[in-house]
């Protein structure tokens, strides 16, 4: 039997509470924070802009989130060119690669991050055994080793959109082209890329709005050393008593990504982002 | 301007630069499925030649063995004398026109008709003139930065064609290009795909399973039937003299009487069918003792009783249907052969026969086809 209009809402109700009671309701409280403490006024959102601090973080936040999402784009653009149009074997091997960081969770993957790349990890460890290097490579414990840690996270989430754009090009638009004596080359850069652009878009959206938010990484890889904003709210909230400023940042940094979001609703489908 | 300079702007052929092929026993196997078998067939300079035939008879995988696209898995190809086998597509660069016309999704049509020059590195005013002149020739004036996607299908077609033909290309392939277009439309476009090939002089090879775009069309029609070459020649002579039942039945309606007691008669021959004597001026060489007779239904007439200098025989009309201009008679022999005439209504309109009428058609019409099959 298929359900009426009305009957589908209902399927739906127990999600449609659980946000509200999970999200929607805690955010009006944060909101309500933001404008209240330690006093009423918007002296909270003022310091925000002008603290120093606040604003480094802001844009170290920026800057890793843009690298990341290039560096996402980049690698996710192989794997799913791979995915989409390699041999048999070659698309198992890619999707193995896609499918399994889902099955292991963000934390043990930070740690194993850690494990690589520390000072006394494994890279460093033999790379002075080969008498490659001196004294270790700072690979972790700083921005570097962040921007690995959520790169290599974000990477499957670029490769839904960006395959599902590369698997809807007409292979005889491809064949067009080299029958008109284009060579490889000119047909990936002047065909099969422009083709993708929908699909770029979108990966390039969602990693760039999931990175904002990111903490578990960012803490356990950044070694405190390049606070980002997640880890700032985190940080003013739990360790300073600071929960208007807190709020206030957690306000601004919701607004950005739903700002984001809306742009994206206009570039792509929602159904091009789960491929 | 007048007509000859906008010709070679265009990328006019001299019948020079037009490509002959042939192919040498071609054959391709896709795993155990043969889809071509020991295919030879000359491609004449010039020419515009008809791959007809019913789906899955191996016209495409032909096509794309011409292109370069498809390596055929026996036999070879030479162009103008030299062997090109093993030539990539994007070596002979053929122009082409594939089936839902392929265009570039993110380009307009200007770019899309300019992609081929910029590949060739033509300098920018050289692709602007000729893709001016192209777009100028095909009618597609003032959709010059349109994307193809806000084209309509016959400017699309358009779109494809131009893009094809602004290298001048020596050999052009069309894959099935009108079969997503309404009959009027398809009926222009073949009229201006006729005009382009006079105009430019340059071979066409031309993929239909449509029998009359393959005759109106043509210099030569090729007919295909699972993976093998039955017959070429041209329109007429397919039409008209089919060399087996299913390229005759393929070309069009047609009437077959069983018949015995066949012998040759000079170059002619004569035959039995039911009670009647049935002469043919013309026969080919062989022939058994039995045979079919073939006559197509525009050279029957129907007369309520019999004509003389005729071959004429006797059918009850089962039922007729309407076409407009056109009456078709569903008409059944004594011993139960179907037969369909087609009359022009307005001839007819005093015929209305109660019984018996008899069909007739003149002695150099019909033919002789093998019996069998
Ligand atoms: N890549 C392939 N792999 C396996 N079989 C194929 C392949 N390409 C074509 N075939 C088969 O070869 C046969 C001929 O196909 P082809 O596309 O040449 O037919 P066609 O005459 O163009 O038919 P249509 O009029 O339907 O386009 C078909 O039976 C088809 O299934
Ligand atoms: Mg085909």
């Amino acid at each position: 039997m298929i359900a009426k209009p009305s009957g589908k809402f209902l399927l739906l109700a127990p999600l449609l509470l659980f946000l509200g009671l999970a999200y929607a309701v805690p955010f009006l409280g944060v909101v309500r924070w933001s404008f209240t403490l330690p006093e009423p006024g918007i002296g909270q959102y003022k310091a925000v802009f002008s603290d120093p601090l606040v604003r480094s973080v802001f844009l170290r936040t920026l800057r890793i989130c843009l690298i990341v999402t290039v560096a996402s784009l980049l690698a996710a653009y192989a794997i799913a060119y791979v995915w989409v149009r390699g041999t048999r074997t070659q698309r198992m091997l890619a999707e193995f690669c896609i499918l399994v960081p889902f099955w292991i969770s963000v934390l043990t993957r930070a740690f194993g991050w850690l494990a690589l790349l520390s000072n006394r990890g494994l890279i460093n460890t033999w790379l002075q055994a080969a008498g490659i290097i001196g004294s270790p490579l700072a690979l972790a414990r700083n921005e570097l080793g962040v921007i690995i840690g959520m790169t290599h996270f974000l990477i499957p989430f670029a490769v839904f959109p960006i395959a599902s754009a590369m698997r809807s090009i007409d292979e005889r638009v491809l064949l067009a082209a080299r029958g008109m004596g284009a060579s490889r080359s000119r047909i990936f850069w002047t065909v099969f890329v422009p083709l993708t652009y929908g699909g770029l878009i979108g990966a390039a959206l969602i990693v760039f709005v999931f990175a904002l938010g990111f903490f578990v990484t960012p803490a356990i890889l950044g070694g405190g050393r390049s606070v980002m904003v997640a880890e700032l709210v985190y940080l003013r909230i739990f360790q300073s008593p600071d929960w208007g400023l807190g709020a206030a940042i957690s306000v601004i940094l919701v607004l950005f990504i739903a700002a984001l979001l809306a742009l994206m609703r206009r570039f792509i489908k929602p159904a091009h982002l789960i491929g | 301007m007048p007509q000859h300079n906008r010709k070679v702007e265009i990328g006019q052929m001299d019948e020079a630069r037009a490509a002959e092929i042939t192919a040498e026993g071609i054959g391709k196997t896709f795993g155990a499925f043969r889809a071509l078998k020991d295919l030879s067939l000359d491609i004449r300079r010039g020419e515009f030649l008809t791959l007809l035939g019913p789906s899955g008879s191996g016209k495409t995988t032909f096509l794309m063995i011409l292109a370069g696209f498809v390596d055929p898995s026996e036999g070879r190809l030479m162009m103008n004398g030299k062997d090109i086998t093993n030539i990539p597509a994007e070596d002979r660069s053929y122009g082409m026109v594939f089936q839902g016309y392929a265009l570039f999704p993110h380009l307009t049509v200007e770019q899309n008709i300019a992609f081929p020059l910029k590949v060739r590195r033509r300098t920018p005013s050289d692709i602007k003139r000729r893709v001016g002149a192209m777009i100028e020739r095909v009618g597609l004036g003032g959709h010059e930065k349109k994307l193809p996607a806000k084209l309509s299908g016959g400017q699309q077609q358009r779109v494809a064609l131009a893009r094809a033909l602004v290298f001048g290309p020596s050999v052009l392939l069309l894959d099935e290009p009108f079969s997503a277009l309404d009959k009027n439309l398809r009926a222009m476009m073949q009229e201006e795909v006729k005009r382009l090939h006079q105009e430019t002089g340059t071979t066409f090879v031309f993929v239909t399973h449509d029998q009359s775009e393959a005759l109106a069309l043509s210099s030569r029609v090729a007919i295909f039937n699972h993976g093998e070459l039955l017959q070429i020649g041209k329109p007429q002579d397919v039409y008209e003299r089919p060399a087996s039942r299913f390229v005759a039945e393929f070309l069009g309606e047609i009437n077959l009487l069983p018949l015995e007691h066949v012998s040759r008669n000079g170059s002619g021959a004569t035959g039995r069918f039911e009670d009647r004597a049935i002469i043919f001026d013309q026969t080919a060489e062989k022939i058994g003792h039995e045979a079919v007779a073939a006559i197509r239904p525009e050279h029957m007439h129907l007369t309520e009783t019999p004509p003389a200098g005729c071959n004429a025989i006797t059918c009850c009309v089962e039922g007729t249907t309407y076409l407009g201009a056109l009456t078709k008679y569903h008409l059944k022999t004594k011993t139960g052969t179907q037969i369909a005439v087609s009359m022009p209504t307005a001839a007819m309109s005093s015929f209305h026969p109660q019984k018996d009428v008899w069909v007739s058609w003149p002695t150099r019409e019909g033919f002789l086809l093998p019996a069998g099959k």
